[in-house]
């Protein structure tokens, strides 16, 4: 090894100890554990000044009881949650679905599958504002694509779709299955093509083909990376700001906030910060159970299935 | 396929018109979803491509009646309204996304060697604090970092959204990386202490060398995870610092906007990443799935 040849040249007093004491490897002492605290320095500085001041700072500025005094006496707080609940409900569960049936449609041998897969993953390489502002100029009143599309194919007038609550949050939850089902297929077809093609095969010969071969077989053996992927979806999903901010801008009359853009709202459109983090803590009792079963998931399994 | 057909006894009749079935659901199933994938796009580069300018001129459109490259040449050459500074808002996002990138590769790197090589004790109270703060969304802590900026002096500084893409791309590349290097036997590195190696040698000359694949999914994601960043750069940032991505945003303010002109820039400002995936879409697929399932 090239590598090595600089440090045999120049052998440093450490090394007799090395061969002394191998059962005194594992304890770190001297200069290693001066160079393995450097190491971890850089990181530790960035958690306590990035992570732990600001969690602490939002704790202190939401800590007071009046705050959710005044988040449950709003109105708009109280659809805020129903939205939210909805564009995480069916934002991840729709898309985790889908993603993970389409997994198995791209793995079907046709070439033009394979083609296909391209221009299906370009939504999620896309810069995320661009293609909410493009969702955005889709969607708008009767010049966007969408509509002349339905006036051209059908000829039905098409809706002013961010004047309905129900339309605007539809095309939020939309324009948010569009980018990330790309990204969820991928780990979904990865996971897939490592499950033995004998499994398959003993499935075939017990009769277990298409959607039985689908329930019982491949459905089971991706179970548990379904789940683990589900709630990492949820965190991601209920911490998006960019998909309602750009695609329905909360309208029709900030009917269509998720909890993410509230919070904005609150601290800098209504300059009350306090307000605008604590309306954001409120997802905090829904993110620790999932971040608990995650760590206890990842400390547990090693790269499975 | 075939086996299927020839082990199918009872449904004979059925398992003959099956194929032809899930062909021709396939082909539908297929055009769907090239339609759903490319419309938005599409519907970018109709924009795009429109020469008229201020006005709301695409009403219904389907294609552009007259398309001309006029609004890619008014965003390169910077005369559009909001793209008069489109090449200083391009290099402030490449700024901030290559600094993201290498601190978050440095940090990532030396903290995980630190952990998974160096048998430091307490290392998985480490790696516990990074799955936390992965678990944290980043949107939810934007008003506190808005404050904290200001104590650290870094108010309207690109270095401040460096400081938040940093923090939050940190913890997943110390799992990816941690992952990964379990696949390194330990022998190197032993080899390499009874040689006289100190901690720096190891982790430069073998640690780095062989984590090259992991390395390069790392800085992908974070340069990514800045490149695609709106929420920070949008409230951190000033116009004076303004970057490409919260440019866009003002497409939705002003309606006098020079439309096409502005998606012209969002697609130039797109097109790096696809580009780039593309051109590293073998250590990607690779360890996507391997990141993902564990994390």
């Amino acid at each position: 090894m090239s590598s090595t040849q600089p440090v045999l040249a120049a052998p440093p007093p450490m090394m007799a100890r090395g061969l002394e004491r191998p059962a005194e490897r594992r304890r770190l002492r001297g200069a290693e554990l001066r160079w393995a605290i450097a190491f971890v320095a850089p990181y530790v500085a960035v958690f306590l000044a990035f992570v732990v001041y600001p969690f602490g700072y939002a704790l202190w500025m939401a800590g007071k009881p009046a705050l959710y005094a005044e988040l449950f006496a709003d109105p708009l707080y109280l659809t805020t949650l129903v939205n939210t609940a909805l564009f995480v409900g069916f934002g991840v569960n729709v898309k985790m679905f889908l993603a993970l049936l389409l997994s198995g449609f791209f793995l079907r041998r046709r070439w033009w599958i394979r083609a296909l897969l391209v221009p299906f993953i370009l939504p999620w390489l896309i810069a995320t504002a661009q293609a909410c502002v493009s969702f955005h100029w889709m969607l708008i009143g009767q010049y966007g694509l969408l509509d002349g599309l339905l006036l051209a194919l059908f000829g039905i007038d098409g809706p002013i779709w961010f004047n309905d609550r129900a339309l605007a949050l539809g095309a939020n939850i939309a324009a948010y299955i569009w980018k990330w089902m790309p990204f969820w297929t991928v780990i979904f077809i990865g996971a897939r093509m490592t499950i033995p093609r004998d499994v398959y095969d003993a499935a075939e010969v017990d009769g277990a083909t298409g959607v039985r071969r689908f329930v019982h077989v491949t459905f089971p053996l991706l179970a548990n990376l379904y789940l683990v992927c589900t709630l990492v979806s949820t965190l991601w999903t209920l911490g998006d700001f960019t998909t309602v901010y750009l695609v329905s801008a909360a309208a029709p009359g900030q009917s269509t906030h998720v909890l993410a853009t509230l919070g904005y709202h609150y601290a800098f459109g209504l300059a009350k910060p306090a307000l605008g983090v604590a309306a954001v803590m409120s997802a905090v009792p829904v993110l620790i159970p999932i971040a608990i079963v995650l760590m206890r998931r990842a400390q547990t399994s090693e790269v499975q299935l | 396929m075939s086996a299927t057909a020839s082990l199918g006894r009872p449904g004979r009749r059925r398992y003959r018109l099956r194929p032809a079935l899930v062909e021709a659901g396939s082909v539908i199933l297929g055009a769907a979803l090239l339609i759903w994938s490319l419309l938005p796009i599409y519907n970018m580069f109709l924009i795009a491509l429109d020469p008229e300018e201020g006005e709301i001129e695409f009403d219904g459109n389907l294609w552009p009646p007259e398309p001309s490259l006029e609004g890619f040449r008014a965003a390169v050459t910077q005369e559009a309204r909001y793209l008069e500074d489109f090449w200083h808002q391009f290099g402030n996002s490449v700024y901030i996304g290559v600094a993201t990138m290498a601190l978050t590769v440095l940090i990532g790197s030396l903290a995980s060697f630190a952990v998974g090589r160096m048998r430091l004790s307490k290392a998985s109270l480490l790696t516990n604090s990074a799955l936390l703060t992965y678990a944290i969304p980043a949107s939810l802590l934007i008003v506190p970092y808005y404050g904290i900026m200001h104590t650290y002096g870094l108010s309207d500084n690109l270095w401040a959204v460096i400081a938040a893409q940093v923090t939050f791309a940190t913890p997943f590349a110390i799992i990816i990386l941690q992952l990964y290097s379990k696949l390194i036997p330990f022998e190197l590195d032993d080899a390499a202490r009874v040689d006289g190696a100190s901690a720096p040698q190891v982790y430069l000359r073998i640690y780095l060398p062989l984590m090259t694949p992991a390395l390069a999914v790392v800085a992908l994601y974070a340069l990514l995870l800045a490149w695609n960043d709106y929420l920070y750069q949008a409230v951190l940032l000033s116009v004076r610092h303004m970057t490409l991505s919260i440019t866009q945003g003002q497409l939705l303010v002003d309606v006098d906007a020079a439309w096409n002109a502005m998606m012209a820039a969002g697609i130039l400002y797109a097109l790096p990443p696809v580009v780039l995936l593309f051109a590293l879409r073998r250590y990607v697929a690779a360890s996507l799935t391997m990141a993902e399932v564990d994390s």
